[in-house]
């Protein structure tokens, strides 16, 4: 596989871009592999790749049902940050944000990472507290947060309505300068090339529909394309992680609901930076297309359609318009939704299982896209080492037995 | 938008109500003899079925009575609509 660069790049005009070779192999599944992966969305890519590229293991299969990046990778908002109240989700946030910013130089692949500032906005007296009390975490955790007044929130979004006399006045924000977006299509790409390139067998259209045990060790997965062999398996199935589980006799604490996203037609720039806000759950930003991309809150119903309510839809454009006055004519050029795995504290699983051999990975809710790359460093870690990496080592699934969540609900969880 | 059907008020938008997740959860009668395994099980882990499952629902911009609905999780179409003091039934279509 050719390196991508400028010279390439020329190289190629001169045939007019007839010679390029395809970004990654389209293998049929072999009998056996050291590991197989089930989930070929952003964070089983990752997994697979940091499997092959920091432990050495090369016989690996990621395995998913459709196509790469099809699911919730392909549908969120692309939003990056680490702000997180607790030591435990900070610092495995923070590793994912550490990993973005070298990303596209790790994988040779532009995933268009745009460290633009994320704002989370505050509406009322205990928003604020809140504010302060994350902001001040996050600085004592090394991560890089301001507060912000409204006059200084104008001058960086001077379209947003920060009056005193709005419906939910804008009392002021936290900032995290390292925060951004990146194009989510393009993550699934690179890992799944750079993972391509390390030996790494990535099979479209092959859903697992059984995971075969013995005595209590995981001996493989059953396939639409038959059965597939395994010395470990490591499942990132998201909205399905319960499905999967079920085939291996494991309960899982999770709800998979629908969470929508909708963007804009093109438009000018004019959005510079991530704007979010947890009271009237909006959040917004402004693609390199030119596309503002707006996210919802999730639907309360459970839910596996990949479509949510119009009623959610609705109260997310009022507050966007409510925040935004200068978009209320904008016209919307796409609706969708995705199935996320809710967790009852909103933070992940990343952990071994009852059966030997069998790791979740899971539970990433409405947040998952900016861990990208710091869960499938972690998971792969767990994985290759049969151990969580201290980063991981709380996120395991007998918390739950133990009482020891992380609640991420009320601070920095609400929305993403 | 989905109808829901209140077994008191009939047919009403969907925008009147609450989900309250998933219905027939029993609460353990001696809580003290329970083990944290069992707490756990109680309190956190869910069936989070894909295709018909019985949930709760509250009409909270109505008449704010709790019922059990049957639901399919994948096409959203509802089933039967029943107090919550009903047994389960069977799935729906």
């Amino acid at each position: 596989m050719k390196k991508y660069s400028v010279f390439t790049l020329a190289r190629h005009a001169l045939d007019r871009r007839k010679s390029w070779s395809r970004a990654w192999r389209d293998p049929s599944p072999k009998t056996s592999y050291d590991v197989v992966i089930v989930g070929g969305g952003g964070h089983g890519l990752a997994t697979a790749y940091y499997l092959a590229s920091e432990h050495g293991i090369n016989n690996i299969a990621v395995v998913e049902k459709g196509w790469i990046g099809g699911g919730n990778t392909g549908r969120n908002t692309t939003i990056v940050r680490s702000n997180y109240l607790w030591d435990e989700a900070a610092h495995l946030y923070e590793k994912s944000l550490v990993l973005w910013e070298s990303l596209s130089q790790e994988l040779n692949f532009n995933v268009m990472f745009s460290q633009r500032g994320v704002m989370n906005l505050g509406h009322n007296l205990q928003d604020m507290r809140d504010i302060y009390r994350r902001s001040n975490a996050n600085m004592l955790n090394g991560i890089d947060s301001e507060i912000l007044t409204p006059q200084q929130i104008s001058e960086i979004v001077p379209i947003m309505n920060t009056s005193p006399y709005a419906r939910y006045p804008v009392l002021g924000a936290s900032f995290q300068r390292r925060g951004g977006i990146a194009r989510h299509d393009a993550v699934a790409w690179g890992f799944a090339r750079a993972a391509d390139k390390l030996g790494v067998d990535v099979i479209q259209n092959c859903e697992v529909t059984g995971i075969r045990r013995n005595n209590g060790k995981v001996e493989g997965v059953e396939t639409t394309r038959g059965f597939i062999g395994a010395r470990k398996v490591g499942v990132v199935a998201a909205g399905h992680s319960s499905v999967i589980a079920e085939m291996a006799g494991i309960r899982m604490p999770i709800e998979s609901h629908p969470l929508q996203a909708l963007v804009s037609e093109p438009i000018k720039p004019i959005l510079h930076t991530v704007v979010m806000s947890n009271a009237v759950h909006g959040y917004i930003s402004q693609s390199d297309k030119g596309e503002l991309v707006i996210g919802a809150g999730v639907d309360s119903y459970l839910g596996y359609g990949q479509r949510g309510s119009f009623s959610t839809i609705e109260g997310n454009i009022a507050a966007i318009v409510e925040l935004f006055p200068i978009f209320s004519r904008v016209r919307m050029l796409r609706h969708w939704g995705g199935i996320v795995d809710v967790c009852p504290d909103a933070c992940p699983i990343i952990s071994k299982t009852s059966v030997d051999g069998l790791y979740f990975n899971c539970g990433w809710g409405t947040g998952g896209f900016k861990a990208t790359p710091g869960s499938g460093w972690v998971f792969a870690h767990t994985i290759a080492r049969d151990e969580p990496h201290h980063l991981n080592a709380a996120f395991g699934i007998d918390r739950f037995v133990s009482g020891a969540l992380i609640n991420e609900h009320g601070a920095a969880g609400v929305a993403h | 938008m989905l109808l829901i059907r209140c077994p008191w008020c009939g047919l009403r938008e969907q925008a009147e109500f609450s989900c309250g997740g998933e219905a027939h959860i029993v609460r353990p009668l001696k809580p003290d003899e329970l083990t944290d395994e069992q707490w756990a099980d109680y309190l956190f882990m869910r069936d989070n079925t894909k295709g018909w499952q019985t949930e709760q629902w509250v009409h909270s911009g109505g008449c704010r009575r709790w019922f059990n609905a049957q639901r399919d999780t994948v096409t959203y179409k509802f089933g039967i609509s029943y107090k919550h003091t009903d047994p389960k039934p069977e799935d729906g279509d």
